[in-house]
């Protein structure tokens, strides 16, 4: 890539490029592969469906039944959305929250101590977050509302581990604003809660909805933490304290002992999964690409 | 007076993140110790992991992550020099690898189980084991490490290149004697982070290493991660609440262990190239 090292002509220089760009297809393929083989073993599935012409039945709702070979998913996607977007609604209020008070309230060893709390808990294991959920919040929602492990459940402990991530990423966003801006408000007088959120809010917000978007990802993917406390139910989220069972769930599940098509529309779920996660990743790639064009203008 | 009621609450939303995350370490600190020895470190677990310990995990856990690094690190390590010494400039290749790589990043480890499961397992007939537990792993670390070492490579100053040139130093010299050695601490920090990630994953591991807690005699055998065992103790297993505690305990101290390290290699080097530039 660089000036320094364009074309050389000694024979073990050339030799190393070649054996790392056999190294990089290498790479390349295996990622290639992974792809390949979610399409190849959710094939027999989605080919069985596009012959037999109804592919909306997949979305629409006739139920979880895969011995009977009944595969209503719309049930376990509206989960997966539910706990995700209860997650987010209740984590990204909190870590923005979090984010404003690291940046500009806190006293520096108060915000080492914060901070340094948040990345540890950003390295938690998730099934420790599930067993704490399954052994300490459930019996307390059961005492409230039984059954205990429901949406609710699933959704307070996804907030907890989405939480440091939030905060982390918005408060980095938030500290690479340039210090004029702020300057600027100070002197045209605004109060300090104008500053923040009509100055340097807007003036984060991409870095903030990059983090925001990644984060989503990773609580539409997490499978372990919310196996553990929501139930595990197929059926339409119809309220908070209901059990629900997200896809990520249903493929922890089922796969023991899935045969044939069932375990090809596992399969096919785990791609719906990750076109999901592509989706939201590029849509981060946008709004981050954005920021930095913006950035270089501005 | 606004001002003041948004400075509180601001304070308020911060102790409640707080308190509830100190809640939740310290019923792991609280509820692991006491069921914690330094016995349970090293005995088999007994009566389904109800009482004794988790010896044969503990190997099977650092079994796996040992293939996953082998595999994953050499590899890694090599794709990371592609991409930033070899790699043509805007090579549509090294572009479209690296997107790829920033996708595969962010895939469920649920699905890289499901992967894992159809081509490890199945197709590369290895069966439940250690070693397509560990290979499922090395794919799932693999996206991450790779860009932390080609961000750290790129960060090398493009003048200590032309200084090996003008010294006359081959690429390869250059590469070995120059820009690993500047780069080191982000190699060890992507290292770190893919420890961790692998230590602590659990979903990938279900349909690729299995649930076998007996000792591993060979890299074939299916073996039990402690994430896996944790799992299976909370959910499948009544009164394994103690247990499960004592070996989340274990795993967090790990992790965390770990964690503080990549950290402070992260800043050390940080400091270290401020001082140079």
């Amino acid at each position: 890539m660089s000036i320094a090292m364009k074309r050389s002509n000694n024979r073990v220089d050339r030799r190393l490029g070649q054996i790392f760009s056999l190294l990089s297809a290498g790479a390349a393929l295996l990622l290639m592969l992974i792809v390949l083989f979610l399409l190849n073993e959710s094939w027999p599935f989605l080919a069985s469906f596009w012959h037999e012409g109804h592919w909306l039945d997949l979305f629409q709702s006739q139920g979880w039944y895969p011995l009977e070979g009944r595969f209503g998913m719309t049930p376990m996607i509206l989960a997966s959305i539910a706990v995700t977007l209860g997650a987010m609604l209740l984590a990204l209020p909190l870590g923005l929250a979090n984010a404003i008070y690291l940046e500009f309230y806190a006293s520096p060893v108060t915000a080492r101590g914060f901070r340094l709390l948040l990345n540890l808990l950003a390295g938690v294991p998730s099934v420790v977050f599930g067993l704490w959920g399954l052994t300490r919040l459930v019996p307390l929602i059961t005492q409230w509302q039984p059954p205990g492990a429901s949406l609710l459940a699933a959704i307070l402990v996804l907030t907890l581990m989405i939480l440091p991530t939030i905060a982390l990423t918005s408060a980095s966003a938030l500290a690479s604003v340039p210090k004029d801006l702020l300057a600027g408000s100070m002197a045209l007088g605004m109060r300090r809660k104008t500053q923040i959120l009509h100055i340097m809010l807007p003036a984060a917000r991409s870095g903030i909805a990059s983090g925001a978007l990644l984060a989503t990802a990773r609580a539409l993917g997490e499978t372990m933490a919310v196996l553990m406390v929501a139930g595990n139910v197929v059926q339409l989220p119809s309220g908070l304290f209901e059990p629900v069972r997200v896809l990520t769930a249903n493929i922890a599940l089922e796969m023991a002992y899935a045969m044939g098509d069932h375990r090809a529309s596992l399969f096919a779920s785990g791609l719906l999964l990750t076109l999901l996660v592509w989706l939201l990743s590029w849509v981060a790639h946008r709004v981050n690409s954005q920021s930095q064009r913006l950035a270089h203008h501005g | 007076m606004a001002d003041r009621l948004f400075a509180w609450l601001m304070l308020g939303c911060a102790v409640l993140v707080v308190a509830s995350l100190l809640w939740v370490l310290s019923d792991v600190l609280i509820e692991g110790f006491a069921h914690f020895s330094w016995s349970f470190l090293i005995t088999e677990p007994v009566d389904a992991g109800r009482s004794g310990g988790i010896g044969p995990i503990l190997i099977s856990t650092l079994w796996i992550l040992l293939i996953a690094l082998a595999a994953a690190l050499p590899l890694g390590l090599g794709v990371a020099i592609w991409l930033s010494e070899f790699a043509p400039r805007n090579s549509r290749f090294a572009v479209h690898t690296g997107i790829t790589l920033d996708i595969l990043a962010g895939v469920p480890s649920i699905v890289y189980g499901l992967f894992g499961n159809a081509f490890f397992s199945i197709y590369l007939g290895m069966g439940f084991s250690l070693l397509s537990g560990g290979l499922t792993l090395a794919c799932m670390i693999l996206p991450i490490f790779v860009r932390t070492c080609e961000s750290g490579l790129r960060a090398v100053s493009d003048d200590w290149r032309k200084g090996a040139l003008a010294l006359g130093m081959t690429r390869s010299s250059a590469i070995w004697h120059i820009l690993l050695p500047a780069a080191r601490p982000a190699i060890v920090a992507g290292m770190v982070l893919g420890i961790g990630r692998a230590t602590a994953e659990t979903a990938a591991l279900l349909f690729t290493s299995g649930y076998v807690d007996r000792m591993p005699e060979s890299l074939l055998d299916s073996g039990r991660a402690l994430a896996v065992h944790i799992y299976d103790l909370s959910m499948n297993v009544t009164g394994g609440d103690g247990a499960a505690y004592a070996s989340a305990l274990v795993l967090v101290v790990l992790i965390i262990s770990l964690n503080t390290l990549a950290q402070s290699l992260v800043d050390n080097w940080f400091k270290r190239r401020l001082v140079v530039s």
